[in-house]
């Protein structure tokens, strides 16, 4: 997410004070009675068409990422008795999240409350109607609450729904049906609400505006708590500054390292190293690679929530980072393992869409293909090298590349954003510009958020695993593992023929 | 009569149907099968994961011919399958009691 000021906005807020200037003016001149007197007061937020069309538009690309982009990207890498129970899975996960959103997950990650987890103030979406406005990143702009509360929605079910690679092909489905519920609750809501939640660029502007304004040295201290206040109205990761566009902490770290605590304590796949697991359609993982990468376009520039400069910014990074990072991730497979592959080229395109999701809005596009190059090998070293070394069995890599990539990112974001590197800078509404770069604190923002992330989504998910374990038991029985999840746990073959 | 069954190259068999048909056999059973002989296997490597795929691709075919006709089949298929690599396959052949033929109770060579 930005807090970049587009130049659009700089001068429609231009606009708007020449405006007030000359109303002012005439009225000064022709001293006319009070009618014209009023807009003293601040001009009511506008919705924009194209912001909100725009939303509207992005928000279903974000879908079309999760069903049926991740579920044929996941859905390939298995063998085919376990087709349908992960795309089962991945469905499920959408279905139940989106429903949880609306009657409680917004309120808790989008409301105030303290800056660990909002409150419940929007509950099955209390007080929120057609004509609601959500905040953007532009003073006096805003779009349909709506919209923006079935944005975030399709976070809240990707998120959890990528954990699924982790322990595919073992995991009983009625232990999904239940994980799935108190993770986004536990895990998800309060991650999102700390990284995410804040008071809005208005809110601190007026604030601001209001400390200026005060006369009286009583008047400034009342206004500086004021503007205080406004400013600890945010999730704490917020409040430390960090910052992540489009989710490398909130969605990409928080999944990847629940899904590595879940491939340890399911335990192994039964036969894993000895037998054949070779992915049954790399066909199908194609498609879903690709699907994720142009539903990825709603998800990153999306997340400008505005479609202005900044969208732009992010597609671009959304494109160059991606296609660096598959083939960083190919030419590394090439040197070391002898084949360019597809699914090299596919993992790659992944690992760098993760990697550039916190950084789409902020770094330059150069640098941007930097982020790209380097998160291709890495991931690549860590889904091959470190983890046949360790000897868990992460099915489809969930942490070496959502969690790999998800921190590469969120480091990178931290020093990618310089303006002196071509990146956006960081925006400060209490002043109204691009604040002053601070590479080492900006670090130590960023690593507090990598590692409240790993740390929370880390400790969590292990108790919900266990949780789950003592009430409905992770882990199908070996036999039904060995006949594959599609016939004992779904009733139904993927391919009748 | 005798059966002759070969095991070939998956893209060998439209050239084998082709031969043998040209020299008048008038019906062929293919098979999908998996095997290994000199060729060995290879090894496949999905993101790390190395798996050393011993069992290779091949077609199985089933002729049943007339025994004068084995050496003509043997000829047909040998010079259709044959690449000169290694894994072009093998031919075996087999004695064959009798043939019937459903539709019409016929047995024997004219069953064939």
């Amino acid at each position: 997410m930005t807090f970049k000021l587009s130049s659009r906005a700089v001068l429609g807020l231009a606009a708007l004070a020449a405006g007030i200037l000359v109303a002012d003016l005439a009225f000064a001149q022709t001293a006319a009675p009070a009618a014209a007197a009023a807009p003293a007061a601040p001009a009511a937020p506008t919705f924009n068409k194209g912001d909100n069309a725009w939303m509207l538009t992005a928000t279903v690309l974000v879908l079309l990422m999760t069903i049926p982009g991740l579920a044929l990207f996941y859905g390939g890498l298995v063998r085919s008795k376990n087709m349908l129970s992960v795309l089962a899975h991945v469905f499920y996960t959408v279905c139940i999240v989106t429903l949880i959103w609306v009657i409680y997950g917004y309120s808790l990650a989008f409301t105030g409350g303290s800056p660990y987890i909002g409150g419940l103030s929007k509950a099955f979406l209390m007080g929120v109607n057609a004509d609601s406005q959500a905040a953007t990143f532009s003073n006096g702009a805003t779009i349909h609450e709506y919209i923006y509360i079935c944005f975030q929605m399709t976070f809240a079910a990707i998120t959890p729904a990528l954990i699924v690679g982790a322990f595919a092909e073992r995991i009983k489905f009625s232990a999904l049906a239940l994980f799935i519920p108190l993770w986004v609750t536990f895990v998800y809501f309060p991650i999102a609400h700390m990284v995410w939640y804040w008071a809005g660029p208005d809110a601190i502007t007026d604030a601001a505006k209001a400390l200026a304004a005060a006369a009286t040295p009583e008047a400034k201290e009342k206004a500086q708590a004021a503007l205080d206040a406004v400013n600890a109205d945010a999730g704490q990761v917020f409040i430390w500054g960090a910052i992540d566009f489009a989710g490398g902490t909130v969605v990409h770290i928080n999944a990847g390292i629940a899904g590595l605590v879940g491939a340890l304590m399911i335990g192994k796949r039964t036969g894993y190293g000895r037998e054949l697991m070779a992915p049954h359609s790399l066909t199908m993982s194609m498609i879903g690679a690709s699907l994720l990468w142009v539903g990825w376009f709603g998800f990153n520039a999306g997340s400008n929530l505005e479609a202005n400069g900044g969208a732009a910014l992010a597609m671009i990074n959304s494109f160059v980072a991606t296609a660096a990072a598959a083939l960083a991730w190919m030419f590394a497979e090439w040197i070391f393992k002898g084949k360019p592959s597809l699914l090299g080229m596919i993992s790659g395109c992944v690992a760098g869409l993760v990697a550039v999701t916190p950084a789409s809005g902020f770094s330059g596009p150069m640098g941007a293909i930097v982020l790209g190059l380097i998160t291709g090998p890495v991931c690549f070293f860590f889904s091959t090298t470190i983890k046949n070394a360790l000897g868990y069995d992460d099915s489809l890599d969930v942490f070496g590349v959502h969690c790999i990539g998800g921190i590469l990112g969120a480091l990178g974001t931290g020093i990618l954003v310089n303006p002196a590197l071509g990146g956006a800078g960081i925006m400060d509404y209490t002043i109204g510009k691009i604040a002053d770069y601070d590479m080492m604190a900006q670090m130590i923002s960023q690593s507090k958020g990598v590692l409240t992330t790993l740390v929370w989504s880390g400790v969590g998910s292990a108790i919900i695993y266990k949780f789950v374990d003592v009430i409905v038991g992770l882990r199908i029985v070996p036999d039904k593992e060995r006949e594959g999840l599609d016939v004992t746990e779904q009733g139904e073959r993927a391919y009748n023929m | 009569m005798k059966i002759v069954m070969a095991i070939i190259k998956p893209f060998k068999l439209d050239e084998v149907r082709d031969a043998l048909t040209s020299i008048g056999v008038q019906g062929l059973t293919v098979t999908e099968v998996k095997g290994y002989g000199r060729q060995k296997g290879h090894t496949e490597i999905y993101r790390g994961a190395e798996y050393a795929v011993s069992f290779l691709p091949k077609i199985k075919i089933e002729v049943a011919v007339a025994t004068n006709q084995v050496d003509k089949v043997i000829g047909a298929i040998t010079g259709a399958a044959k690449t000169g690599q290694i894994g072009d396959g093998k031919i075996f052949v087999f004695n064959l009691e009798n043939a019937i033929r459903i539709r019409t109770g016929e047995t024997a060579d004219a069953a064939l």
